[in-house]
């Protein structure tokens, strides 16, 4: 890819005799929404933290804007926005006095700072707190402050590390809104979470990683076209029974996996499925018949799932 | 593509002469300071009248009574004796624990380091801004006092300004080579020792309340390594004279020493925590 904002190529982070990232290969267009799935531990904040100019790299290579991030990375943070995974925000200051001072660090004159501060509490809808702490902010609040300072200067990329976690649900969707409308803007998004529906939601490309390595890479569709199949059978048969029932429903569908509280069936046509298994005179507990997820895919590519 | 007020595409970059990093760093220490600075400010004058008419003055009374007194403390009354090292101890206090607990806030417990070096600022520029917030800092306390001792005859000289700019250096003196240290630290578990075990012993036998010829000699070689007794002789010496130019070079010198140290230390320590 010629023109791409990252381009990565056997990207290493070691810590010590710990690899968290083990030669990743990344390219990132402009205007992208790019998302790192996987649990915690898998080297997502790593990379992001590579992509960021704050970490080193330990080997590899690594552009960002056409430029080197081992020589360039003053040039590259200039230009980049970061929401980190645990909000930075002064908490003693008001929100406009964090916005205006994140402003600094940039170089951007007080009166721009400001004019700018007032337009992005205007798109996170937090005008009217402008002048309150950020202590007493929610936690949805706190971390629009810190979308709303990640736009101070008007950056060219935008790194989110695990934008939602934490949030309650409601927050989270305001958020999502507010991305979607940064990446309907032209925005270039790059985001890191181990939430699947988060990445359907905002990810038109995404990588899955598991222990430093990217296990699999497309869009969100076409992972689940390739790896796992249109729907999924969820049956119940009570604690303990689930594993001894697995050979009992065996050759349903196309693939099954046990979980320590369910068993699922991976089908192109989950009620059939179910079918199938009353015909064999098994009588779940709780049978639910779903869409395959992002979820499916990374227990398929790693055996293990995403929030455990 | 257009110009979009949020994503900023395609819009206004202005050009103004660029701010040093460093004073980018300041401004957020001084936004916080702000919002503390008359209670810090008046601080910085009840304080040393407090020690003074404790110290200075409740036991200079017993102390000029005595027959060797005036031999010992080089023919000046105890007030000014004392007072005069207030100004280094009070930046030496000052710059110890704003360069420890506050520090250690921007990386551990705020993470505000984290998010200015995730910006165009370098480790080197939070250290060395951080550096100029305790330069400030101790700049105030230190006037403070200067203040207070233009007030009394005793310690009334032309020679406060500079010894303002002396006790400043003690400050940073402790303050840069503190703040590489606490760079180093994922917690605050060892602060209280160091202040109690390092700053206060100071405080108590590196010259401000008797002068260190009173000491067992082997302590005293203890007092010569301290970066507060040259800052106290210094001070003393631009407030009251009688201090020869070789020795103020060589207490001038110590101070550097522990300036630029730290300084240096501070330039690795930070790169080190915060570019992992």
């Amino acid at each position: 890819m010629a023109d791409a904002l990252i381009h990565a190529r056997g990207l290493v982070k070691r810590f010590g005799d710990f690899t968290a990232v083990d030669g990743i290969d990344i390219d990132v267009a402009p205007g992208e929404a790019f998302g790192f799935l996987g649990p915690n531990g898998a080297g997502k904040t790593s990379t992001m933290r590579m992509i960021g100019c704050v970490s080193p790299m330990s080997d590899g290579e690594l552009r960002i804007f056409g430029l080197d991030a081992n020589q360039d990375g003053r040039r590259i943070r200039s230009r980049i926005g970061v929401v980190p995974q645990a909000d930075q925000l002064d908490n003693e200051l008001t929100v406009l006095e964090n916005l205006v001072i994140y402003a600094r660090y940039f170089d951007i004159g007080r009166r721009a700072a400001k004019e700018r501060a007032a337009e992005l509490l205007e798109f996170v809808q937090l005008t009217d707190r402008a002048s309150s702490q950020v202590e007493p902010l929610s936690g949805g609040q706190k971390r629009r402050v810190s979308i709303a300072r990640s736009l101070i200067n008007e950056p060219d990329l935008l790194l989110l590390d695990e934008p939602t976690t934490g949030l309650d649900p409601q927050a989270r969707h305001l958020l999502w809104d507010k991305l979607y409308q940064l990446k309907e803007r032209g925005a270039t998004l790059v985001l890191t979470t181990h939430f699947m529906d988060e990445a359907e939601q905002l990810c038109d490309r995404l990588v899955v990683m598991d222990n430093g390595a990217i296990v699999a890479e497309g869009s969100p569709a076409s992972l689940i076209a390739q790896y796992s199949t249109r729907e999924v059978l969820e049956v119940r048969f009570g604690q303990g029974r689930n594993e001894a029932l697995a050979t009992d429903v065996g050759g349903i569908g196309e693939r099954i996996e046990v979980l320590p509280d369910r068993l699922l069936i991976y089908a192109s046509d989950g009620e059939a499925a179910l079918i199938e298994v009353h015909a064999r005179g098994l009588v779940p507990e709780s049978a639910l018949v779903r869409r395959s997820s992002l979820e499916d895919v990374f227990l398929r590519l790693t055996g293990r799932t995403l929030v455990e | 593509m257009t110009s979009d007020a949020v994503t900023g595409h395609g819009s206004r970059r202005t050009w103004h002469r660029p701010t040093p990093g460093p004073i980018r760093v300041w401004f957020r220490e001084i936004t916080y300071f702000r919002r503390i600075w008359k209670a810090n400010v008046l601080a910085a004058f009840v304080q040393p009248i407090l020690y003074l008419l404790g110290v200075g003055v409740g036991i200079g009374v017993l102390v000029d009574e005595g027959p060797t007194s005036a031999e010992a403390l080089g023919g000046v009354s105890y007030f000014a004796f004392y007072a005069t090292a207030l100004l280094a101890t009070t930046a030496m206090f000052t710059a110890s624990s704003e360069a420890l607990w506050p520090t250690m806030d921007g990386f551990m417990w705020s993470h505000a380091y984290s998010a200015m070096v995730a910006t165009p600022i370098e480790p080197g520029e939070v250290a060395t801004g951080l550096a100029i917030h305790h330069a400030t800092r101790t700049m105030i306390g230190a006037t403070g006092v200067a203040v207070v001792l233009a007030v009394f005859p005793d310690t009334r000289s032309w020679g406060l300004i500079p010894a303002v700019g002396a006790a400043m250096l003690c400050g940073m003196a402790f303050a840069l080579p503190l703040a590489a240290w606490t760079a180093t630290r994922t917690s605050d578990i060892s602060f209280p020792t160091i202040m109690r075990f390092g700053i206060v012993p100071m405080f108590l036998f590196a010259g401000a309340f008797f002068p260190i010829s009173e000491l067992p000699e082997w302590l005293q070689k203890f007092a010569w390594v301290t970066p507060l007794w040259h800052g106290i002789e210094l001070c003393r010496g631009l407030v009251l004279g009688g201090l020869g130019a070789t020795e103020a070079i060589a207490h001038l010198a110590v101070l550097l020493v522990f300036v630029v140290g730290g300084w240096v230390a501070c330039q690795v320590t930070f790169r080190r925590r915060l570019r992992p």
